[in-house]
């Protein structure tokens, strides 16, 4: 299964559902081009929601990287939330987990955005 | 002694990545490894593919990716060979170290390792040969792998 993405908006914050696979070709393009769109158009508060998304390979942690690296560098902030176990554990191994800044409860995690 | 074993030769494609992934897949399902281990050894192979296809051969339609799966009574072997320059280990970098955890590439051999019980990678001037090995019965006390 290929990656789908919807996005909506609470209090300010912008939440990205994924669900399915990230990874090299269509995932992670698909990734990239939400951040990108989400950016220009100045919505910079952004909690990508992965408790769908089910396999990630080494393109798709690179690309969850550049989407974090890109936005705190136009002055925004990038959240993950819900992750699953694969994720949890594919994060933890290559010492990412406490690069980003992960959340398990939506509401909270909206909160937190300063 | 060889109890099965399958043979591919495939296009410098992405889709060749998904089918060395499904094929690793299947082949692990059939050698009795649980779930979890079928989702490692089949990324394990996956970013195997991905560096053939893109590193190695560089998509380049005239070069082939060739594939093989062998179950004997102890391991399961995956050989993913492609037809590029070579791959350099020397350029390799860490990528657990600080100054590279924002680098957005450069994790698919360290996931490799990870994931599989012992990796061997032979690089030449007529392309690069990576052997993928998992224990059948868990891994052994020796090292976690013999890389050259």
């Amino acid at each position: 299964m290929s990656m789908k993405v919807s996005t909506r908006q609470v209090d300010g914050v912008t939440i990205v559902d994924c669900s399915g696979r990230i990874t090299l070709g269509e995932g992670s393009v698909m990734l990239k081009d939400t951040v990108r769109e989400l950016l220009s158009k100045g919505q910079k508060r952004i909690l990508l929601n992965l408790g769908d998304v089910n396999y990630i390979d080494s393109s798709g942690i690179g690309e969850l990287v550049s989407a974090f690296t890109t936005v705190r560098n136009q002055g925004g902030e990038l959240k993950l939330l819900n992750l699953t176990k694969k994720v949890h554990d594919l994060l933890q191994i290559t010492k990412l987990y406490t690069v980003f800044d992960v959340k398990d409860e939506e509401a909270a995690a909206v909160k937190s955005f300063a | 002694m060889t109890e099965h074993r399958v043979s591919y030769t495939l296009d410098s494609t992405l889709e060749t990545v998904d089918s060395a992934e499904q094929a690793a897949g299947k082949v692990a399902t059939e050698a009795g490894f649980d779930e979890d281990e079928v989702m490692r050894i089949s990324m394990a192979v996956r970013e195997a593919a991905v560096n053939a296809v893109l590193h190695g051969n560089a998509y380049d339609p005239g070069k082939k990716v060739s594939l093989v799966l062998e179950r004997t009574a102890v391991d399961l072997v995956i050989t993913i060979r492609d037809q590029g320059k070579g791959l350099d280990m020397s350029k390799i970098p860490d990528p657990l170290a600080p100054e590279n955890l924002l680098k957005t590439s450069g994790r698919g051999i360290f996931l490799i390792r990870s994931f599989m019980d012992e990796v061997q990678i032979h690089p030449s001037q007529t392309g690069t040969e990576i052997k993928l090995i998992k224990h059948v019965h868990g891994p052994s006390e020796g090292g976690k792998e013999a890389s050259q």
